[in-house]
């Protein structure tokens, strides 16, 4: 019962945190002379006010949901990819190659197809600073940030030459857009509003990647080596090839956020010449919300709906009472500063439980970030309490 | 066509586009450099540079004066260093995370300041280039090294200084040591904390000048967004250059030589996609370093919060 | 202290709650809001989603400026009202506000951006009694709600080209483009086109910056234009104002195009080719109030006035340079001058 209830203070703190920032930008909506209660008011009711706006809000999260599983898994060890943004393009264009080449095969197929090829082409994008970590000594947040505007430009050539769509190749328009899938290739509704099936999968994933990182050998190996890369060394692993490992897996997931925004969102790829237009920033949301989940793929969920709503609702409340979408983005920035700073107290309750009863201690969610100290010497993928 | 490319015309402009090129990146990386070395990541570069960029151009618009402008950038630079320590030092937050909440900060607050303040586009006259007796009116390099402006040489002349303080100093060693171990420098008597401070308020302040040197120096204009993804180049850029100030002269100027060498290819007609020829910069600084295969070693408590054993 | 959070939170939680039983009353005092509109006579009501923000001197000002003369000319706000949701370049969540602005029953939704044109494809048939536009573009998808815009850029390019050729005195001019697709690229095509046209020694080198908003990269192509000898720059999209602001350090001459960039530096920058939506809302308007929602592509030119090359009357300009530009024109509009544009 107690422990119950400090798990629920535990995950109300960023919804407080939250809320402060949300206080904060309530002056400086009142500096922009807003009625800030009609302000936050679109928000709530954009981001959760029918089932439509929580079908929205649910549509948002999937991306975050999914690029924030495979920050979970680099974290975890202890590799910063911030190349979320060029993997999920990399991964789309790669879907979307799929599905407009095999134009008359059955769309399940095609479908599935297309997320092998997005979770093949994430990979390519996300192993490739893996390797250049691991056996070259480059710095992944240079080599990503990096990744990202090459795969930015290649999005732009591919879109407005090979892969631009016959029908504006045609017109003096020439939007840089593919065609469009076939109808069949869409990924299926859930409920009558913009649901996909995606967001299952996500949903699906997020307890696949906690199993993975929890109760398999790799996964132990990625934490192992995230924590101590010494003593994982002198325990027999090829810390290389987890670094590798990582990565890959933090792009793969990315790239499939990136096939599934195309298969159920837009039906097709389109750039507006930047990396946002398509990804809508989540390749760097993600970590964010990967960060509020406390870097669990169980926490990552609500995590995302939480960022999704904000960023959903956000947008709602610019309609509404028509302020700059400037707002907004400072709005997050607040957010994010909030929630994680508001940590300390998490850590601290942690700290606090832990010396009042280190019997049994340890289980998945307890767990600390990987940036924290302590030393990776348990010896088995530990059992969950 | 390709011939044209070895023309001194071109090989001079090169090297004039890319001194000019590197200064806002030098700003930024060196103060992300001390930053790094301290043990601190800080990802908000951009959104610091976005503010300073703003600061500066609207004090200068304002009141007609590039140095108040500079100022104002300075002391946005350091409010916003100031937020960050104290979210980083004193609340052990997530470095990277936080990092990315200021740049999302600065790009929204920079971008709204600028609506409500300035309300559209607007060019202001900035620091004009800088005539040196004699220096400048050499044939041809007087051309390429000495008709910049004063920010321009402000971020060249940084590069000695920060590489005598971080070396040669009692300061430079404190932030080295905590960089490195912070428990044994706190055990000696080192605080971390003011130390951390230290580091990321001039981090700070020098990601401020790095926007300024872009909105009163090289472009004379502000717009939203209008780093564009400078600042992140700029932390990248402090790993091309092993966590050394000269290194990180060494990358800037790289990564912006050849970004002026693909806009020569465009204007001299080389038929190349001009989006392959955008990638060129990018995907150079990455095979640069990999030829180079460099084993420094980051500081060791990079991105680690500090804390007292209690 | 350690509660401080939480206990802030559940105050700010019950203010929200509190706050929100009585909102209803105070939302009607917002200026152009949806929800508030019992006006005696019911207003024509439009909303526009946009990439960039309304004051970047280039694509979505146009459309911004072109609202506010299509409101002033209709009679003010009790005639038409606009709303407009800017900075809108994530495409998914431009989707979202044109969904939620028809389901608010507004009777012209502007999707002003050629990214914007798949989820129109995707949300027009589910509201077939709201009329939407989107450019640039013709297509309008066959939907008989669905109207297409586009601009005829190449026609003031040329003109600018023009100009432009005879202004040189190097004979190379420089051109900055973001990327190299859409009304960008008509605009380049149409401006080397006048250019050469004019004096067939001019040399014209474009650079593409592989982006919209990059601001220092503009700049920087400019300034290599310069030093490659261009002394007359030109540049489409909301970027080239760092490429205006060396233009003007450096005294170079300019050529705007989509809004009026004068302003920015009104010494050097000679003409500009400035988009006036206005012609083609006003015939989409009239033609939703009689009853057609749309299956109508308009195009923007010289002739029919969506397109003006605008003079900056701070700059000086010679005689025969603008009559050089006022034959063009004019030809345009005859057409004896045909511009090729890549299809």
């Amino acid at each position: 019962m107690r422990a119950w209830l400090d798990t629920l203070i535990d995950a109300l703190l960023p919804l407080a945190a939250t809320l402060l920032a949300l206080l904060v930008g309530a002056v400086m909506l009142l500096f922009l002379k807003v009625n800030p209660v009609v302000a936050y008011k679109a928000l709530l009711v954009g981001a959760f006010g029918s089932t439509n706006a929580i079908a929205e809000t649910l549509v948002k999260a999937t991306p975050l949901l999914l690029v924030g599983l495979g920050i979970c898994i680099s974290f975890q060890g202890n590799v910063i990819n911030i190349g979320g943004e060029g993997q999920m393009i990399v991964g789309a264009i790669l879907g979307t190659l799929v599905g407009l080449t095999l134009t008359d095969w059955p769309g399940w197929l095609v479908i599935t197809l297309a997320m092998v090829a997005g979770f093949i082409g994430g990979a390519i994008w996300g192993g490739i600073p893996g390797v250049l970590k691991a056996y070259f000594g480059v710095n992944e947040i240079l080599s990503t940030v990096m990744m990202n505007a090459i795969a930015v430009q290649l999005m732009n050539y591919l879109l407005r030459g090979p892969m631009i769509d016959p029908a504006q190749a045609a017109m003096a328009s020439k939007i840089p857009q593919t065609a469009r899938l076939p109808m069949d290739f869409r990924l299926p509704r859930l409920v009558p509003t913009r649901l996909h099936l995606g967001a299952l999968i996500a949903l699906i994933l997020a307890f696949l990647v906690y199993i993975f990182l929890w109760r398999t050998v790799w996964g132990y190996r990625i934490r192992a080596v995230g924590k101590n890369p010494h003593a994982s060394r002198y325990a027999g692993i090829n810390v290389k090839r987890y670094v590798v490992l990582a990565l890959l897996l933090s792009g793969a997931f990315a790239g499939l956020a990136g096939v599934i925004q195309v298969y159920g969102v837009n039906y097709r790829m389109i750039t507006d010449g930047s990396s946002t237009g398509f990804t809508g920033g989540a390749g760097f949301n993600g970590i964010v919300a990967a960060l509020f989940g406390n870097l669990h793929p169980i926490g990552t969920i609500p995590a995302s709906i939480l960022f999704g709503a904000l960023l959903v609702g956000a947008n709602k409340m610019q309609r509404v009472v028509q302020v700059p979408s400037a707002l907004i983005t400072a709005l997050n920035g607040l957010v994010v500063v909030f929630v994680v700073s508001s940590e300390i107290w998490r850590r601290k309750r942690q700290r606090r439980r832990l010396s009042s009863d280190q019997s049994d201690a340890g289980g998945g969610e307890g767990e600390d970030a990987p940036v924290q100290e302590s030393p990776a010497d348990e010896p088995q993928p530990e059992v969950q309490g | 066509m390709i011939t044209k490319l070895f023309s001194s015309t071109v090989i001079l402009g090169i090297l004039a586009s890319g001194i000019r090129l590197a200064t806002p990146y030098l700003y930024a990386a060196i103060g992300e450099t001390f930053g790094q070395r301290s043990g601190v990541l800080n990802l908000g570069v951009e959104g610091q540079m976005l503010l300073g960029a703003f600061a500066a151009f609207y004090v200068s618009w304002r009141t007609g004066n590039l140095w108040l402008g500079l100022l104002a950038a300075i002391i946005v630079g350091a409010v916003m260093g100031l937020a960050m320590a104290f979210v980083t030092v004193n609340l052990h937050a997530e470095q990277g995370i936080s990092g990315i909440g200021f740049y999302l900060f600065g790009l929204g607050m920079s971008d709204l300041l600028f609506q409500k303040l300035v309300g559209t586009v607007k060019t202001i006259q900035g620091f004009p280039a800088l005539h040196i007796p004699v220096l400048s009116d050499i044939p041809v390099l007087g051309e390429v090294f000495f008709s910049h402006n004063i920010l321009v040489y402000g971020a060249y002349a940084l590069v000695p200084i920060a590489w005598f303080v971080l070396n040669k100093t009692t300061l430079g060693l404190k932030i080295r040591s905590i960089g490195e171990n912070p428990q044994a420098a706190d055990s000696l008597g080192i605080s971390v904390a003011a130390v951390r401070y230290y580091t990321i308020i001039q981090g700070g302040i020098l990601s401020g000048i790095a926007g300024a040197s872009l909105s009163i120096g090289l472009l004379n204009v502000f717009q939203q967004n209008m780093t564009s993804g400078l600042g992140f180049i700029a932390v990248a850029l402090v790993y091309f250059g092993a966590w050394r100030p000269l290194g990180v002269l060494g990358g800037a100027l790289l990564f912006s030589m050849v970004n002026a060498f693909q806009l020569w290819l465009q204007v001299l007609g080389v038929p190349i996609p001009s989006d392959l020829a955008v990638m060129l910069p990018y995907v150079l600084t990455i095979l640069v370093l990999v030829a180079a295969a460099s084993k420094v070693r980051a500081p060791s408590a990079l991105a680690k919060p500090f804390e007292r054993e209690a | 202290m350690k509660r401080l959070p939480l206990i802030l939170s559940l105050l700010v939680v019950l203010a929200l709650v509190m706050s929100g039983c009585n909102s209803t009353s105070s939302a009607p005092t917002q200026a152009p809001q949806a929800e508030a509109t019992q006006a005696p006579q019911k207003p024509f009501r439009v909303a526009v989603v946009m990439p960039s923000s309304i004051n970047d001197l280039a694509f979505s000002q146009s459309m911004y400026d072109a609202l506010i003369a299509v409101q002033k000319a209709m009679g003010g706000p009790e005639a038409m009202e606009f709303v407009y949701s800017d900075g809108m370049y994530v495409v998914d969540d431009a989707a979202a506000a044109i969904r939620d602005y028809a389901s608010q029953g507004y009777d012209l939704i502007i999707a002003h951006g050629s990214q914007y044109g798949s989820s129109l494809q995707e949300i027009a048939p589910d509201f077939p009694n709201t009329s939407f536009a989107w450019g640039t573009t013709v297509d309008t998808f066959g939907m008989p709600n669905v109207f297409a815009y586009e601009a005829a850029s190449e026609e003031g390019g040329y003109v600018n080209g023009v100009m432009a050729a005879k202004l040189s005195k190097s004979d190379v001019l420089g051109v900055i483009g973001p990327i190299e697709t859409g009304d960008a690229q008509r605009y380049v095509e149409g401006f080397i086109a006048g250019a050469q046209a004019t004096n067939p020694n001019v040399k014209v080198n474009v650079t593409w910056t592989g982006s919209f908003s990059d601001v220092s990269a503009a700049a920087e192509a400019a300034n290599t234009h310069i030093a490659a000898g261009a002394d007359v720059l030109t540049g489409t999209a909301q970027m080239v104002v760092g490429a205006i602001g060396v233009a003007k350090e450096k005294n170079v001459l300019w050529f705007g195009t989509q809004a009026d960039q004068s302003s920015l530096a009104p010494n050097i920058v000679v003409a500009n080719q400035v988009y006036h939506w206005e012609v083609v809302l006003t015939q989409m308007i009239d033609l939703i109030q009689h009853g057609t929602l749309g299956g109508k592509a308009f195009t923007i030119n010289l002739a029919n006035g969506g397109e003006v090359v605008e003079y900056n009357p701070q700059f000086d300009l010679p005689q025969d340079v603008k009559d050089a530009a006022e034959t063009a024109i004019q030809d345009i509009k005859d057409g004896k001058i045909k511009i090729e544009v890549t299809k």
